[in-house]
């Protein structure tokens, strides 16, 4: 094997991927023009990149040209960004129609809204006769065909709501707007001086935008959830007689010969047909160290193959293997968290019947008072229009778009729609150890000469070893020297001859060293040790101070690791706690009345995760993990914990202020409504004036620090 | 009163280019990257 073979193996799977369309890439770390023009510029000298387009507000890059996937990525490295290839198929650009739908249906009741409005001024400047009735009658001619275009999702909802029985916020909204514009063309017909074809379109416009933003925020959750998905490219090797194809996964079947390439993760059970391999088993165990199994040995889906590449026979696919059964554990446990009744559901629940026993009340007891059903009718559609929760159709809307925008501007995923308002009320915090709170990491020794560092390097470049990655990170500066005769001894480390002398990167054993942790031997000399600590993730001990919360780790590593983990961060610590224990663990927090966060990125974790009140995941995690949990950090670090509950809180405010603003409107419109006083001008007024004041009040977000 | 004759079909269609602009926007993609769109004009080149 020749140095520049080391990456013939990975290039078919690229290439087959590349074939099929642009690639996507996921770049959690951009912010600013400057990253557009530095990423945009840097790759369109590429070979074969094509049109290179950053899209910001996704944090997303597409290319349309055939590089291999792992050129741009290491091209990507090199300018200084995060990336992760996205599986297109997975993303398979759901245009959404739906928020298009809405936006148009906004468009429209906004133009028919100020052209209405614009003859309402007129009216109520003092037209009269005639010119009112023309004027009456041209807005009639406007809102009525707007009214029935725009407010077809109130209508939709609220009669979704009526046949099972059930009132929903649409239902007075849909009734207000419809009454409205029912009683105006009436009040037109007979010369009436009062028409509230303005209020109808702009309840509708108000209400639109409320709903707009709100599809905003689930579509970009849902989005979220498949750029998830779409970080794990579903593709293996398997083997056809002598020559390698790359299948989709879900076209693998049971006795398939799979080869899994170094580094790659296991995309099935299976039993080993190699003689021995090194596996990181962590995901499922939390054990940190790793693994060798040797042939005839059982692996399972999301392991991941540390040594050279290796062989298996499939034993479970799809639906049956271990990886799946346990998502499937977690699907259940997700049922529950989607019972959580989200802050507006639960002001809808009390606030629509109320609106309608108050215009009821209003009609009756005008009715009897005078007996003159037409005014009575009026004043009842005033108050259904006052009353009408345009304020509340944006109240939470409004900031949890501002919210959800701000973390994904700090690379964090909100997945679920009531995930802020969970963590909001978070008291306690549950983190996973490996993976999450640590990963490896290698100290370079002091004495070690810039040859050697190099060579160093350059060994290291070529394993896809979690260690020879930690080496490469150490090791940034030296400069990679050409290698030739590589070769990768699972178990042990990498060799190769660097200018006719023998060099090798591995365990100090296998370089007859007395040491047995990694090193370095360059000829014949002494092998040199480097340091292998359990490092911490970036930002973890900024997380731990700004949360300022009880918090413990849980971990299914060994006791001695996770002493030492204890003493360093301060914390409570629990080793070898198997998935089950985890679950029992949360279980006694959550029977002691607390609101527990779970912080986990490994399958021992999802169980917990799923059954926490709230979770994070990094995105390091399996995707079952991340699939479990409520929010995913894309960076790094871990600096942004603080952060995200800081958000959470200031949303679960804001929206109660909202709420409050909406209803010290309430309390001074409503009486006014019902004494029969509310003109069209003051209903136009006064819903605007809230639904600007809510608007702005959630505008407050973006000072949350 | 006359001058209503033109004034209201004038604003009406004044109002409704606004519309057609607007629904142009939305089916040609321009929203699709908004903060995209926001930072690309301080780039220096293209």
């Amino acid at each position: 094997m020749t140095a520049a073979c080391a990456a013939c193996s990975v290039a078919p799977l690229a290439e087959e991927t590349a074939k099929a369309r642009g690639q996507q890439f996921a770049l959690p770390g951009i912010h600013c023009a400057a990253c557009i023009g530095k990423i945009e510029r840097g790759l369109a000298s590429l070979p074969g990149a094509g049109d290179v387009r950053v899209n910001l507000s996704l944090k997303r890059l597409s290319i349309s040209g055939p590089a291999p996937a792992d050129r741009i990525l290491t091209a990507l490295s090199d300018l200084g960004y995060e990336a992760y290839p996205l599986d297109t198929e997975a993303l398979a650009r759901a245009s959404d129609s739906e928020g298009r739908t809405l936006l148009t249906r906004l468009a429209v009741a906004g133009f028919a809204m100020m052209n209405v409005m614009l003859l309402s001024v007129a009216v109520w400047s003092g037209a009269t006769d005639a010119t009112r009735d023309l004027f009456h009658l041209i807005s009639a001619l406007i809102t009525l065909p707007v009214i029935a275009y725009s407010g077809q999702p109130f209508y939709q909802n609220a009669w979704k709501a009526l046949r099972v029985r059930r009132l929903n916020m649409d239902v007075p909204i849909s009734l207000a707007i419809l009454l409205a514009a029912g009683m105006s063309l009436f009040e037109t017909l007979m010369s009436g001086k009062h028409a509230y074809f303005d209020a109808a379109l702009s309840l509708t416009f108000f209400l639109l935008i409320g709903r707009y933003l709100d599809h905003r925020t689930r579509s970009h959750a849902r989005s979220a959830a498949k750029e998830l998905t779409a970080l794990e490219v579903p593709t293996a090797q398997r083997v056809e007689g002598e020559s390698l194809r790359s299948v989709r996964i879900d076209a693998i079947a049971r006795d398939d010969e799979l080869q899994v390439p170094s580094g790659g993760r296991m995309p099935v059970d299976g039993i080993l047909l190699s003689d021995t391999a090194l596996l990181d088993r962590s995901f499922l165990t939390g054990e940190s160290a790793a693994q060798t199994v040797a042939s005839g040995d059982a692996v399972q889906a999301g392991e991941i193959n540390l040594g050279a590449p290796l062989r298996l026979r499939a034993t479970a696919v799809g639906e049956d293997t271990s990886l799946r059964r346990m998502a499937a554990l977690v699907e259940t446990a997700e049922n529950a968290r989607n019972s959580y009744t989200a802050l507006a559901d639960r002001a809808a629940q009390t606030y629509a019947p109320a609106v309608h026993l108050l215009a009821l009340a209003a009609f009756l007891g005008w009715f009897f008072y005078d007996g003159d059903i037409r005014h009575a009718i009026n004043v009842a559609i005033a108050v259904l229009i006052i009353t009408c929760p345009c304020a509340l159709g944006l109240a939470v809307p409004a900031v949890s778009t501002a919210a959800i925008s701000r973390l994904f501007s700090a690379g964090v995923l909100v997945k679920h729609a009531t995930a802020l308002e969970r963590l909001a009320e978070v008291d306690h915090v549950v983190f996973d150890k490996t993976g999450t709170l640590t990963k490896p990491s290698v100290v370079v020794p002091e004495q070690m000469t810039a040859e050697q560092r190099d060579i160093a390097l350059s060994l290291a470049q070529h394993s896809a070893h979690p260690l020879s990655k930690a080496v490469v990170t150490a090791l940034k500066g030296a400069t990679p020297v050409f290698l030739t005769d590589l070769t990768e001894h699972p178990g042990h480390g990498i060799a190769a001859v660097s200018a006719g002398v023998p060099v090798k990167l591995g365990r100090g054993a296998w370089l007859d060293a007395d040491f047995d942790g990694l090193g370095l031997r360059i000829g014949t000399a002494p092998a040199l040790p480097f340091e292998v600590p359990d490092a911490l993730r970036p930002g973890v001990k900024e997380a731990l101070s700004g949360l300022n919360l009880p918090a413990e780790v849980l971990t299914g590593d060994a006791p001695a690791p996770a002493k030492l983990l204890a003493d360093r961060l301060g914390l409570p610590v629990r080793a070898q706690a198997r998935p089950e224990d985890k679950l029992a663990r949360l279980d006694a927090l959550k029977a002691e009345g607390r609101h527990v966060l779970m912080v986990g990125d490994g399958l021992n974790d999802t169980a917990a995760l799923a059954a926490a009140h709230a979770s994070i995941a990094p995105a390091s995690a399996l995707d079952a993990s991340r699939n479990a949990a409520d929010v995913v950090i894309m960076t790094d670090g871990l600096e942004s914990l603080p952060l995200i509950l800081r958000i959470a809180r200031a949303t679960r405010d804001l929206s109660k202020q909202n709420f409050s603003i909406a209803t010290i409107y309430n309390i001074i419109a409503v009486p006014a409504a019902l004494a029969g006083y509310a003109t069209p001008l003051a209903a136009a007024l006064a819903m605007s004036i809230s639904s600007i004041t809510v608007l702005l009040n959630s505008a407050r977000m973006r000072s949350v620090k | 009163m006359n001058v209503l004759v033109i004034l209201i079909p004038v604003s009406l269609i004044l109002g409704g280019l606004g519309l057609v602009a607007f629904l142009w926007t939305v089916r040609s993609d321009q929203y699709d990257d908004d903060q995209g769109n926001a930072a690309r004009i301080l780039l220096d080149d293209d």
